[in-house]
């Protein structure tokens, strides 16, 4: 699948500006450390955007498709900002037999997104996730650090509206 | 030079030391099939269709980038070799929309080529998934088709050495697919629209915008006077087309094909080219005496302008003003011209035949209609040229030499040579010459801009006066170019500069050559002697001496070269752009 876009308004903030500037001025002399500047943005951002995308771009001397190829090549990279809560449901072998699909779907319906995507208020954002080491528990999803088990799509409505949805 | 003694298929050849063992195989008369190689751009070593054995390596070894040793015995066509060439031919194949029968590359395609050189002919066989693409038609100079693209990155490449990377491998896996950041269009990225990833495709994938189907249109209604006018390289290399050597010079042959296809006048481009130089030689003389910006630089080859008003949007004063050669023959046809013959300019198409895939932007930018109707309606490339002469059933080999309408085909050598990189300089030095010793000087060669470097400077005493040229062609020099002058430390008065590595006879929109023939060929060097050679062998060689233009300054632009007339017809402005939408 390819990397989801997300379409909604850039909200970076002045001091989230300066972070990454400081960054760059850090690494700007050497080309081959742009992994590891676009690493300290997304710790910065939460994701890379095109605006955060072009910013490294321009400092790093690189062509921005350059930054894009590398952020769509990699998994850690995300273009898609993470809501307050991040609803991470596990599609292990585990989870999936014992249907985290069926969670997955549910959870698009409600929240009106699809995975790697985050709502329109900035409150969730979905994600699919490999293994997690809980399989005892299966199927399981966590919200932040905290973690649902044994589910079926009926507990969905519930958890939600534990984080206010 | 170090030799190196080897043997291919049995054959003894001695090479230089460091040669591939592609090129060797080529020395002792054997061809090894390439995809994704092609010579100085795209050395990546990455789709292993040209496997062999040799001695002292362990598996099969990429020929293209491996180096060959002393003694080494190399087997190109081992059963081997041939059950992983046509493996690798089947895994490309599983995600290719295979639609020869419609794909304008049908024919030429490498890919094509090579599945029925190994007998990859179980079309049933490859029914899986795969990832499909929506086209990309959002640019006038190229479609790309992601359904056809093999992944060889030889466009990815090329538009990197056009130091423009706007391309590039987006994704993973399956979904690995060649793109623009963000998946923007190319109508929203920076491309120049020099269409050097068109001629580097192997395939399908990247294509021109076709505009035959309006040409064909043009031709068959009855209300339209149709003129079509040639750059001054299609005559170098339209005859690729048809299986000519590279090199040859079909002028003649040209004229009578497009006559033959039903245009009504045949007219030659280079008309426009004199035109620029007394245009341009006149705009250096201004700046030069009033202390204008300098160094002034060429605006003919429209990528070039285009990359200018991206990348150095703060730099646009130092372009000369002067439209390019096929904006002036334009905007004289559809005023002088038509004013001439008592034709409404409204009822003319003018067609023109180009080199360059950036042509096709550049009839649609602000400014290009003189006669309050576009200048230029319709571009089409060498390639579309070549396609209409083949489905009119023309055989273009046979035909006849004819000649080029007047009264817009008496031409100078000095604008036959602006299809490579340097003749537009030597053509204005010609001009300069002339113009500033008040003399007809016999000697109108300046060897010192010719050859095909990127880069080439020289400095020129003319009646006491020191000119400083440089004369530069692909973006990379052109960026050079501009970083020195932007540094302030510019040493030029007057600068070439042409979009694509060694000028139009090397434009995105020529015929575009296999691997096989452009890995050992210097395509740009044979069709650019083509040009010299006809130059050398012309009365006229300067501009100045056209007779056409003269009678058109005393006709029409009667207020002189350089006038308010002359200014309003043939000269434009430039906008900075913003790179990313
Ligand atoms: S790209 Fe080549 S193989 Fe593919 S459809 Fe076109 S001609 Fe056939
Ligand atoms: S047309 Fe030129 S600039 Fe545009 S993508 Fe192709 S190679 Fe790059
Ligand atoms: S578009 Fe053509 S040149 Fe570019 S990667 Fe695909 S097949 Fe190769
Ligand atoms: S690996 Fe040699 S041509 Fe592709």
């Amino acid at each position: 699948m390819q990397k989801k876009i997300s379409k909604l308004p850039f909200k970076g903030t002045p001091e989230q500006a300066a972070a990454l500037q400081k960054v760059i001025d850090a690494n700007k002399h050497d080309s081959s450390r742009l992994m590891g500047v676009m690493h300290e943005a997304q710790n910065i951002y939460g994701y890379l955007p095109i605006e955060v995308q072009q910013v490294i771009a321009d400092g790093m001397g690189v062509p921005l498709e350059k930054v894009y190829g590398v952020a769509t090549f990699y998994a850690q990279f995300s273009l898609s900002p993470k809501g307050e809560y991040n609803i991470s449901v596990c599609l292990g072998t585990a989870c999936y037999v014992k249907g985290s699909g069926d969670l997955m779907d549910k959870l698009k319906e409600l929240l009106g997104i699809d995975a790697e995507e985050c709502t329109a208020d900035g409150r969730f954002s979905l994600t699919a996730c490999r293994c997690i080491g809980a399989c005892g528990l299966a199927p399981v999803l966590t919200v932040n650090d905290d973690v649902y088990g044994r589910l079926t799509t009926d507990d969905i409505p519930g958890i939600l509206a534990k984080y206010g949805k | 030079m170090d030799m190196v003694n080897v043997k291919v298929n049995g054959i003894a050849v001695s090479v230089p030391k460091g040669s591939t063992i592609l090129e060797a195989a080529r020395a002792a008369g054997v061809e090894i099939p390439t995809l994704c190689f092609l010579k100085d751009i795209n050395e990546i070593g990455a789709c292993r269709i040209c496997v062999v054995e040799a001695t002292g390596a362990r598996g099969l070894v990429t020929a293209c980038v491996y180096p060959v040793a002393e003694g080494m015995e190399i087997q190109t066509n081992t059963a081997r070799v041939q059950k992983a060439r046509k493996t690798t031919l089947e895994l490309i194949l599983s995600t290719h929309e295979k639609k020869c029968l419609s794909c304008v590359r049908s024919g030429d395609c490498e890919l094509q080529k090579m599945c029925k050189d190994y007998g990859v002919e179980d079309a049933g066989m490859f029914d899986g998934f795969r990832p499909t693409y929506e086209l990309d038609t959002s640019v006038p100079h190229l479609v790309r088709d992601n359904n056809k693209c093999i992944l060889c990155r030889r466009c990815v490449a090329a538009c990197r050495q056009q130091f423009v990377s706007v391309i590039g491998a987006n994704d993973r896996g399956i979904d690995t697919h060649i793109a623009c950041a963000f998946e923007k269009p190319l109508s929203e990225v920076p491309c120049v629209s020099c269409g050097q990833c068109v001629v580097a495709c192997p395939t399908g994938a990247l294509t021109d915008n076709d505009s035959t189907a309006d040409v064909w249109a043009a031709l068959a209604d009855p209300t339209k006077h149709v003129i079509v006018t040639t750059a001054p390289s299609i005559r170098a290399t339209l005859g690729e087309c048809f299986g000519m050597p590279v090199g040859t010079n079909v002028e003649g042959k040209m004229v009578a094909a497009l006559r033959r296809l039903g245009f009504e006048k045949v007219f030659d481009t280079n008309f426009g080219a004199d035109l620029t130089i007394l245009e341009e030689a006149h705009e250096f003389v201004e700046r030069v005496q009033n202390k204008g910006v300098l160094p002034m630089i060429t605006s003919c080859s429209p990528g070039w302008v285009k990359f200018a008003e991206y990348y150095y949007p703060d730099q646009l004063d130092h372009l000369s003003t002067c439209k390019s050669p096929q904006q002036m023959t334009g905007a004289v046809l559809k005023t002088y011209y038509a004013k001439k013959m008592g034709i409404d300019p409204k009822d003319i198409v003018n067609v023109s035949v180009m080199p360059c895939t950036a042509k096709k932007f550049e009839i649609n930018r602000d400014d290009q209609n003189a006669a309050g109707v576009p200048d230029v309606d319709i571009v089409i490339t060498t390639r579309e040229l070549g396609r209409m002469i083949d489905r009119a059933g023309i055989l273009f080999t046979s035909l006849p030499d004819e000649e080029f309408d007047a009264p817009l085909g008496d031409d100078t050598g000095a604008a036959v040579i602006f299809g490579t990189t340097g003749g537009v300089m030597e053509a204005a030095l010609r001009t300069a010459n002339d113009w500033l010793t008040g003399k007809d000087n016999k000697d109108v060669e300046f060897h010192e801009v010719r050859g095909m470097d990127g880069l080439k400077e020289a400095t020129y005493n003319i009646a006491g006066m020191e000119i400083r040229v440089a004369v530069a062609s692909g973006i990379a020099s052109a960026n050079y170019i501009m970083d020195t002058i932007k540094s302030g430390n510019a040493p030029w008065h007057f600068v070439e500069i042409m979009c694509c590595p060694g000028g139009c006879i090397n434009g995105g929109g020529q015929p575009i050559q296999p691997a096989a023939v452009r890995n050992f060929t210097d395509l740009k060097a044979l069709r650019a002697k083509a040009l010299y050679d006809q130059d050398a062998a012309m009365t006229l060689r300067k501009s100045h001496d056209s007779p056409v233009v003269k009678k058109l300054y005393e006709e029409f632009f009667d207020d002189g070269i350089g006038g308010h007339k002359a200014h309003h017809c043939l000269h434009t402005t430039y906008v900075a752009r913003k790179k990313f939408q």
